[in-house]
């Protein structure tokens, strides 16, 4: 089949930030589905509450405030070096990007440590009542998705590293990285309010 | 026993297209408007898709008659106007059905795998009866159907006397019927329970009141003395063997509540929520082996000798 | 990058340009190199291949449910068995046919519909293909085990819950809900992604084709309905595995919150299933009439507006529940306004075909079965969606034939027309066309027969999911009826696949574009070469081939010596950044069987997913980690861009 050229791309980029890649989209795409799947454990959350007349139930006590506080804390701060990385890998800067991603690891780290404390004060077994069994899998779930999440930062951490850290494509990953991080602070935000405030504001 | 088989095979009113209850007719009602109108809809699409084949002289390609959008633009809105319509009638009659209705009789009918545990409720405890697989109904009445479950979600429905209802275990429910004429009206499980969900029906029992009066007088009663030395042989068959584990015949020792009472087993229709017509020949297979006619249900394989047996079958047969 | 009217390109040219594609994008060879590709037309023919074989396990399930209802008190299935298969027929024709077979013709031919290489994350295609392979092995492995999930396709508690549940059958029905919809979820991203990103220049948004539009508005509706069952299947498994009372009223939990989630789900699934029907439908019409679709925009706004509305009406499998009656009303008019959209794509097509010239080929055929079943489909839709006339519908055979009529018809007919018409595209062969008349009228009378009886065994009180019925309810003549009808609708499928599978080796070669196409995926050879089009096409229309001038438009200057794409801007499609894609890689198959190791083992051990989370970490690891940089396009980020090869 005969053709002619119209246009030219060969002047145009390897790469792309932001709604320009295709990463950014595919991570939107799976932020919509992790959202729909919190959305729906958080209507569960409602709808038990709503079959029970006093929430949490009788004899059961409520989950300790303390450590969850800690975590929005832990994770309000990590969004400064998040930031810090983002913006460094928009710029190619691979120095600031290795250490920036040091750091944002860290703060994830500690998050999941201080996890385990949240966990062992929500004062309810999961197997106790569905109280518990919602509470737990609600906090379950986000630990899953913070748990996966921080394996998949450390890696791209230690690819950084490597010799295949200097490359355009990652510098896309790493900045798709931290937009997602935000994701998982701003998916915190409201699971803490609903298992740690609800209880006592409603 | 012979009668009630003769009736069984002859009388089986279960059609949402023969109601006999006041919100099975007006469903009914409802069911020839929504027929209609949609046959009707059907009919001119399937007209205008022929005549769109079968068309001479085509447009070229590149033009698009103003006719054609006001075509398409008057479909859609007579489509929009006629589902109103159906919408209407349809919260219209959904409000009919629903109408809240005195209660001079009320019903607890509590789902189980499988079967329907039928217990008329009375503040005298002494006056309430105990039955399964079987309403009888005064016609003319309504009658206030309470619906629990113990164990997984079933569904009542008599399509002859009312659309269906779910018995879910948390969610107690009611359903309300009103026979308009006497008869004989069969339901079956609506809701998926299990192996036997098949196997699950019930009859609903609609008699004159006189013949209700008289039938809750002869129910109320504890169970018939057995009279004959083999009826007196088989309720010691009946007490010594594992049946009062599980089943109540009113006026013995036996008292389990986990299977249907057997008080007035033998006024009943059928056995095993309608697995089986009650006759002798049934009656003994289902006792010695209930497995064969409803695989997986709870009632165990009875061994008893054919002596004992034949006694057990006189006894439960002459609990009229 | 302008450039306007470049040299045109000589013979020469193109076989330098060819050699140097192939070089880049052949698969490799030997002996495991079955498990190494990734590319969307080996990953779209195996996904397809996979779901019509589940499809047809699927259909001998219905057919041995059909001999067992053909007469009362029938003892050719025992009631256990009977509940196992028609579970596993509806878990087989929803998850692993419906959604799955519609994706799966969606991964071969939305690429070369819009015009680029590849699909978007080719790896995780393949993955997602594998992981679904999987669960259909698992569940039929279960069956021949006996051990196949007996409580429905929608599996309600407190029937599925370990009270009332021991073993594993219902296990393996929530793992399979998970196989099935991370696979559905991976590939709904990739289309949603493919079609934003990767269209051919100049195709703009108000230039897609409507069978793309389809696949873009059931991707999204994956996305937002599938997590809610992916929740419900978990914490199912949850009060199952480690004794959570979500759903167990003794300790606070709720049964009927089951329900609300699985419908949040399965309603839109429904939508899913028949919207890329309906995508078909227009491109075969389109096509077949020799005439754009008459109202292109009521078109995609009606299948946008199906979508949205698809979300509000779940309620409606739920009025038999008893609902507060305002509730009950507004799901009432939702359900009976979602027909409005539909319609207006009828009439849209009716008026299409007035304006066109109809040829009867076996596609057009199809889609003629597709008005004559789906419309009566959409209308006892609207009859169930009445709550006085449902409640005496519900859970009855009236139902199972209102479904069939909205799924066979609605996804079915046209899937079977779709495969009709693209089949020369994938093979580069022609099926047969009297022999596909004959499947076709063998179908259509076939599908009547055995369903439209239902209607009337429903209202005359036969429930649904009944292993057996007795005689004296006298819905003996209708049942064996349409056992006779399903008789030849099986012979009739036989016949369109005997025709497919004959004709993959022996049909006549079909040449480029043997239907007078309208869309890109015509405008390469057939079967499409593995990097799809020599030079990536540029369109100025939404039937790009019916109006090419002289010398097609094309796009220059992008790499042939690696696996470069086009990446283009969302709403206008114009060009925007090259992007270097990944090689082919077994670890996609390594990963997705260590995934399916994971979830099985869960049926037995929470600890399985502690163990098989690491195991697969370390295989994403591997997954993602670059071969070596000159290979992916990994050079550093400021030396300069690559130019074309030639």
């Amino acid at each position: 089949m005969s053709s002619r050229a119209t246009i030219d791309v060969s002047d145009l980029p390897d790469f792309a930030f932001g709604s320009r890649s295709i990463m950014w989209w595919a991570t939107v795409w799976t932020i919509a589905i992790e959202g729909a799947v919190f959305a729906a454990t958080i209507a569960t959350y409602f709808y038990l509450q709503g079959n029970e007349k006093s929430w949490p139930p009788a004899d059961t006590p409520l989950p300790g405030l303390f450590w969850p506080t800690v975590n929005v804390l832990v994770l309000l701060l990590s969004l400064l070096p998040n930031q810090i990385v983002k913006n460094a890998a928009e710029r190619c800067d691979l120095r600031t990007v290795r250490i920036g991603m040091v750091v944002a690891d860290l703060f994830a780290v500690a998050f999941v440590v201080v996890r385990v404390f949240e966990f062992h004060h929500l004062n309810v077994r999961w197997d106790s009542n569905a109280y518990g069994s919602i509470t737990w899998t609600l906090l379950g779930f986000h630990t899953f998705h913070l748990v996966t999440d921080l394996a998949d930062s450390i890696v791209l951490t230690v690819l950084m590293f490597s010799r295949h850290g200097h490359a355009p494509k990652r510098f896309v990953d790493v900045a798709e990285n931290s937009f997602y991080w935000y994701f998982v602070v701003i998916s915190w935000i409201p699971i803490y309010a609903v298992l740690y405030w609800s209880p006592r504001v409603l | 026993m012979l009668m009630n088989v003769l009736t069984y095979a002859a009388l089986v009113h279960e059609s949402v297209l023969d109601p006999a209850g006041t919100h099975a007719r007006t469903i009914a009602g409802l069911w020839s408007v929504f027929l209609w109108v949609t046959a009707a809809i059907y009919v001119l699409v399937m007209v205008a898709l022929v005549i769109a084949l079968m068309r001479r002289g085509k447009h070229d390609a590149a033009e698009t008659p103003r006719g054609t959008y006001a075509a398409v633009w008057v479909a859609g809105a007579a489509s929009v106007m006629v589902l109103f319509a159906l919408l209407t009638a349809s919260i219209l009659t959904g409000r009919a059905v629903a109408e809240e209705r005195s209660e001079p009789l009320r019903i607890t009918l509590t789902g189980r795998q499988w079967w329907w545990q039928i217990d008329y409720e009375d503040a005298d405890p002494s006056r309430r009866i105990t039955s399964a697989n079987e309403i009888t109904v005064p016609v003319g009445v309504p009658v206030t159907i309470h619906l629990h479950s113990s164990d997984v979600i079933h569904s009542f429905w008599v399509p002859s006397l009312n659309g269906k209802r779910d018995l879910i275990p948390g969610h107690d429910g009611t359903i309300t019927i009103l026979a308009e004429r006497a008869g004989l009206f069969r339901g079956q499980c609506a809701e998926f329970c299990g192996v036997q969900h098949a196997k699950m029906a019930l009859w609903v029992n609609a008699v004159e009141p006189a013949i209700y009066a008289r039938w809750v007088e002869g129910s109320r009663k504890t169970a018939r003395t057995p009279s004959t030395p083999s009826e007196i042989a088989g309720l010691q068959v009946f007490l010594r063997s594992p049946c009062p584990l599980c089943h109540t015949i009113q006026g013995t020792d036996a008292s389990g509540s986990t299977a249907p009472d057997l008080t007035h087993l033998a006024s009943r229709r059928s056995l095993g929520a309608d697995s089986l017509p009650n006759t002798r020949a049934a009656l003994t297979g289902w006792i010695r082996d209930a497995q064969q006619a409803k695989p997986g249900c709870q009632m165990p394989a009875i061994d008893l000798r054919s002596e004992e047996l034949n006694a057990l079958v006189d006894y439960l047969g002459s609990l009229q | 990058m302008t450039g306007t009217d470049v040299m045109p390109y000589s013979s020469t040219d193109d076989a330098a340009q060819h050699e140097v594609l192939q070089k880049t994008w052949a698969p490799r060879r030997g002996l495991f190199s079955w498990f190494f590709q990734i590319d969307h037309h080996s990953i779209g023919r195996r996904f397809l291949f996979t779901a019509f074989v589940w499809f047809g396990c699927g259909g001998i399930l219905a057919a041995l449910m059909r001999v067992q209802l053909a007469k009362p008190n029938n003892t050719f299935l025992s009631a256990d068995r009977y509940n196992q298969i028609f579970t596993l027929h509806g878990i087989t024709m929803m998850f692993l046919f419906g959604v799955p077979v519609m994706e799966a013709l969606a991964v071969y031919v939305i690429p070369l519909m819009l015009g680029t290489r590849a699909l978007a994350f080719p790896r995780a295609n393949a993955y997602a293909y594998y992981l679904f392979l999987f669960a259909g092995l698992m569940v039929y492995g279960a069956l021949f085990l006996d051990m196949a999930p007996d409580t429905g396709w929608f599996s309600y508690v407190p029937l599925a819950s370990p009270a009332f549940a021991p073993g594993k059958r219902v296990d393996i029905w929530a793992e399979l809900v998970n196989f099935t919809e991370i696979s559905a979820l991976i590939v709904a991203v990739e289309i949603v992604v493919t079609i934003l990103k990767q269209r051919a220049p100049g195709m703009s948004i108000h230039r897609m084709p409507l069978y793309v539009w389809s696949m873009l508005v059931t991707a999204l509706m994956i996305i937002f309905a599938m997590p809610s069952v992916m929740v419900a299947s978990n914490f199912i498994g949850l009060d199952r595995l480690v004794g959570t009372h979500i759903f167990n009223p003794a300790e606070g939990g709720d049964v009927l919150l089951w329900q609300h989630l699985f419908w949040f789900f399965g309603h839109p699934e429904v939508y899913i299933i028949f919207i890329p029907g309906l995508g078909i439908v227009s491109s075969i019409v389109t096509v077949f009439c020799r005439r754009p679709v008459f109202g292109y925009t009521a078109m995609v706004l009606s299948l946008v507006a199906t979508a949205f509305m698809g979300f509000g009406l779940w309620v409606h499998h739920m009025f038999a529940t008893g609902l507060p009656q305002s509730g009950e009303s507004f799901f009432t008019a939702a359900s009976m306004m979602i027909a409005i959209p539909s319609g207006v794509q009828i009439f849209c097509w009716i008026a299409t075909i007035w304006l066109g010239r109809p040829s009867y080929r076996p596609p057009f055929m199809f889609v003629l079965g597709f008005f004559a079943v789906f419309v009566i489909g959409g209308l006892s839709g609207v009859m169930v969606a009445s709550v006085p006339l449902d409640i005496q519908l519900h859970d009855t055979f009236f139902v199972v034939a209102h479904l069939h009529y909205v799924l066979i018809g609605g996804a079915v007919f046209p899937l079977l027309g779709g495969i009709f018409y693209w089949f020369p595209k994938m093979t580069g062969r022609l099926m047969h066309e009297g022999l596909g008349h004959a499947s076709f009228w063998l179908v259509f009378i076939g599908f009547n027969v055995t369903f439209f009886p239902m209607h009337k065994l429903g209202l005359s009180g036969m429930p649904r999911r009944v292993y057996t019925y007795l005689p004296e309810t006298g819905w003996g003549a209708l049942n064996l009826l349409a056992t006779i009808g399903a008789g030849v609708l099986g012979l009739g499928m036989l016949l369109f696949f005997g025709n497919a599978l004959w004709n993959m080796w022996r049909g006549r070669a079909a040449g480029a574009d043997p239907w007078g196409g309208d869309t890109l995926e015509w405008a390469t050879s057939s079967p499409p070469p593995h990097y799809n089009f020599l030079r990536l096409p540029v369109v100025s229309g939404r039937e790009p081939l019916w109006h090419e001038p002289e010398r097609a438009p094309v796009v220059a200057g992008l790499a042939a010596d690696k696996r470069e794409v086009l990446i283009t801007h969302v709403f206008d499609a114009a060009p925007d950044h090259r992007y270097v894609y990944p090689s082919p890689s077994p670890w996609p198959f390594v990963a997705a069987l260590a995934t399916a190791a994971m979830l099985v083992g869960g049926l037995f051990t929470p600890w399985s997913f502690a163990i098989g989370l690491t195991v697969l970490a370390i295989f994403l690891t591997a997954w993602f980690w670059p071969s070596s940089p000159a290979k992916e396009g990994e050079e550093s980020a400021d030396s300069p861009k690559s130019g074309e090869a030639s």
